[in-house]
C-alpha cells in the first residue's frame, strides 16, 4: 500500500515543487521514490500474499516482481532522457504527467477487481495523451496525441463494455469471484462476449495485430522521449495487466481463447516484421519492432502454467535495449534527422553512440550473450510441444527482424558519411543499461 | 405504469448495444473531430445504462457505484481531448480528420 501512495503523492509533490521554484530537486525525488518504492517491495518479498482494502488490490509474488520491474524501467528512463525532458523548458509538467502515469503502471500489477483494472488503465493512458501531444507547436505531435487519444479512449469503452457483459453473468467485479464463477459454469455468452471485448481492449492497449495500426504513428509523432517511455513502462504495464487478468483470473476460459490468442501472435509478428523492413524513419521501424516484441510478449500468455517469469524477463530486457535505442535516437534525431541516412557513418562520427545502438539493436533482434536472446528462449522453450507451429513462425520472423536490425548497424558501420555534425549528450547510463543486458541473464533466476 | 412490468434486462441490453453501436459507426465514419468526441461519449454511457440494468437485475449496488467512476473518467478524458483539439486547431485551422494525415508509411 506504501508502495502506492509513493507514487501517487509523488506527482504532486513535483507540480509542488514548480510553485517553490525548485526544479533542481525534481529529478533527486523522482529517483529517491523509485529508490523507495524498490525497498517497499524488497521488504514484502516473500510474505504471503495480502488482499488489502475490500478485496481491491493484492501485493502478492507476481504484483511485486511487476512493481520492481517497472520501478526499474522507469529510473533507467529518468537518468537516460532527463537531459532531454530539462531541455523542453516544462520540465515538472512533463515529470508530473509521467509520475500520475508511473501511479496507474503500478497499480495495473496488483488489482483483484475489475474497477481497480479500468481505474488502473486510465491512470495510465489520460497523462499519455497530453504527454504524446505535449510539443505543443508541432503538428506531428498534435496528430499522435489526438490519435492516441482518440484510439486509447474507444479501447478503453469497448474493455468497458466487456467488464460490464462480465459484470452482467457474474454479479460481481471481484476476481477471486469471476474466477470461481468460470469454474463451475463457462458458457454463459455474456462471459464470452465479454471476454471478446477484453480482449479487443487490451489488444488495442499492447498494440498487437489487428488493433495495432495506430501504434506507429503515435510512436513517430510523440517527442522521443515519451516514445520510450510508452515503449517500455506503458506497455509492459498493459502486458502485465493482461498477464494477471487472462492467465491468472480468467484461466477457466483460457482453453476457448487460446487459439485466437495464439492467431493475434502469428499476426503481429508477421505484419510487425514485415511492416518495419519497408520503413525508411528509423523512429518509425523502432514503433514496429515495438509492436513484434509485443506479440512475444502476448504470447506467454499461451505458456502453460503461468509463465510470469518469461514474461518479466522479456519485459526486462526489451525494455532496457529499447531505452537505449530510444536515447540515441533522441540524440541523432535531434542533431541530424530520423531517416535512415541521418544514421549514415555515425561510426566514425561517434564510436560510442554507434557501440551502444548497436548492442542495443541486436539484444532486440535475439543475439545469444544478450538479454534478448534469452528472453526469446525463455518464451520459445516454454511454447515447444504446445505450440510448435508458434515457436517455428517466431524463429522465422526473428530472421525477419534481423535484416532490419542489421541494416542500421550496416549504415552506422558504413563506408558513406553524413555530413551533418553530433555530439554526444552524456554517456555513463546508456554504458550501464549495456552492461544491464549483457549480464541480465545471470540474474534470471531471481525474476 | 403496466408497461413497465414488460421491460426485461434484455430491453436494456438491446438500448445499450444499440446505443454502444452508434458510437463506432460514427467514430468510423464521421470526419469531424467534434463529433467524434460525442461518439465515444455516447460509447461510455451505453456502457453506464448496461452497468445500471445488471445492477438492478442482480441487487447489488456495485455496478451503480463504477458508473460514477466511469462518469468522473468520462469527464477528465474530455478535458483532455478537448485541449488536445483546441491545440489542433490553433495549428490547422480545422478540426477536420482528413487533415491529420501526415504520419503514415
Amino acid at each position: 500500500m506504501i508502495i502506492l501512495l509513493i507514487s501517487a503523492l509523488l506527482g504532486v509533490a513535483l507540480l509542488a515543487l514548480e510553485i517553490f521554484k525548485l526544479r533542481s530537486w525534481m529529478m533527486p525525488l523522482m529517483l529517491i521514490s523509485f529508490m523507495a518504492i524498490l525497498a517497499g517491495t524488497a521488504i514484502q518479498w516473500g510474505l504471503a500474499e495480502n488482499i488489502m482494502n475490500q478485496n481491491m488490490i493484492s501485493m502478492d509474488a507476481f504484483a511485486l516482481k511487476g512493481i520492481s520491474i517497472l520501478t526499474i524501467l522507469a529510473a533507467f528512463w529518468l537518468v537516460t532522457q532527463h537531459k532531454n525532458i530539462q531541455a523542453t523548458g516544462n520540465s515538472s509538467d512533463l515529470y508530473a504527467l509521467i509520475a500520475f502515469s508511473f501511479c496507474g503502471a503500478l497499480l495495473m500489477t496488483n488489482f483483484t477487481n475489475l474497477v481497480m483494472l479500468f481505474l488502473a488503465i486510465e491512470i495510465l493512458s489520460i497523462p499519455l495523451y497530453v504527454l504524446a501531444a505535449s510539443k505543443r507547436g508541432d503538428q506531428l505531435s498534435n496528430e499522435s496525441g489526438f490519435k492516441y487519444f482518440l484510439l486509447g479512449s474507444v479501447a478503453s469503452s469497448i474493455l468497458l463494455f466487456g467488464i460490464a457483459l462480465i459484470y452482467g453473468a457474474t454479479a460481481s467485479f471481484d476476481l477471486y469471484t469471476i474466477h470461481h464463477f468460470m469454474a463451475t459454469q463457462n458458457t454463459h455468452p455474456w462471459i464470452m462476449v465479454g471476454l471478446v471485448m477484453m480482449l479487443v481492449g487490451f489488444a488495442f492497449k499492447i498494440s498487437a495485430a489487428p488493433f495495432h495500426f495506430w501504434a506507429p504513428d503515435v510512436y513517430q509523432g510523440a517527442p522521443t522521449p515519451i516514445t520510450g517511455w510508452m515503449a517500455t513502462v506503458v506497455k509492459g504495464a498493459a502486458i502485465i495487466g493482461m498477464f494477471r487478468l487472462f492467465a491468472g483470473a480468467f484461466e477457466g476460459a483460457m482453453s476457448t481463447f487460446a487459439g485466437i490468442i495464439a492467431i493475434m501472435v502469428t499476426l503481429t509478428l508477421i505484419i510487425a516484421n514485415g511492416m518495419a523492413t519497408l520503413q525508411h524513419n528509423v523512429k518509425r521501424m523502432l514503433a514496429f519492432s515495438g509492436i513484434s516484441h509485443a506479440g512475444f510478449l502476448l504470447s506467454t500468455l499461451l505458456i502453460p502454467g503461468f509463465a510470469s517469469q518469461a514474461l518479466m524477463f522479456y519485459i526486462l530486457g526489451y525494455g532496457i535495449a529499447s531505452l537505449i535505442a530510444f536515447t540515441i535516437m533522441q540524440n541523432v534525431g535531434s542533431q541530424i534527422g530520423e531517416e535512415l541516412h541521418a544514421f549514415e557513418g555515425l561510426a566514425k562520427k561517434s564510436p560510442f553512440s554507434a557501440a551502444m545502438m548497436t548492442i542495443a539493436l541486436l539484444s532486440m533482434a535475439g543475439i545469444p550473450p544478450l538479454a534478448g536472446f534469452f528472453g526469446k528462449y525463455y518464451i520459445i522453450s516454454g511454447l515447444m510441444g504446445h505450440y510448435t507451429w508458434l515457436t517455428i513462425i517466431m524463429v522465422l520472423t526473428s530472421v525477419v527482424g534481423m535484416y532490419y536490425y542489421l541494416k542500421v548497424i550496416f549504415v552506422m558501420y558504413g563506408k558513406s558519411e553524413n555530413g551533418a555534425s553530433y555530439t554526444e549528450n552524456g554517456k555513463l547510463y546508456p554504458i550501464l543499461g549495456a552492461i544491464a543486458l549483457l549480464t541480465l541473464f545471470a540474474f534470471s533466476a531471481f525474476i | 405504469m403496466e408497461i413497465l412490468h414488460n421491460i426485461y434486462i434484455q430491453h436494456y441490453l438491446a438500448l445499450s448495444i444499440a446505443l454502444f453501436c452508434i458510437g463506432i459507426f460514427g467514430l468510423l465514419f464521421r470526419k469531424n473531430a467534434i463529433i467524434m468526441f460525442m461518439c465515444v461519449e455516447l460509447m461510455l454511457n451505453a456502457v453506464n445504462i448496461a452497468l445500471v440494468a445488471f445492477s438492478k437485475m442482480h441487487g447489488d449496488t456495485d455496478g451503480q457505484i463504477f458508473v460514477f467512476f466511469i462518469m468522473v473518467v468520462a469527464a477528465a478524458e474530455v478535458a483532455v481531448g478537448l485541449a488536445i483539439l483546441m491545440m489542433l486547431y490553433r495549428n490547422m485551422h480545422s478540426t477536420d480528420t482528413d487533415s491529420l494525415n501526415q504520419l503514415k508509411g
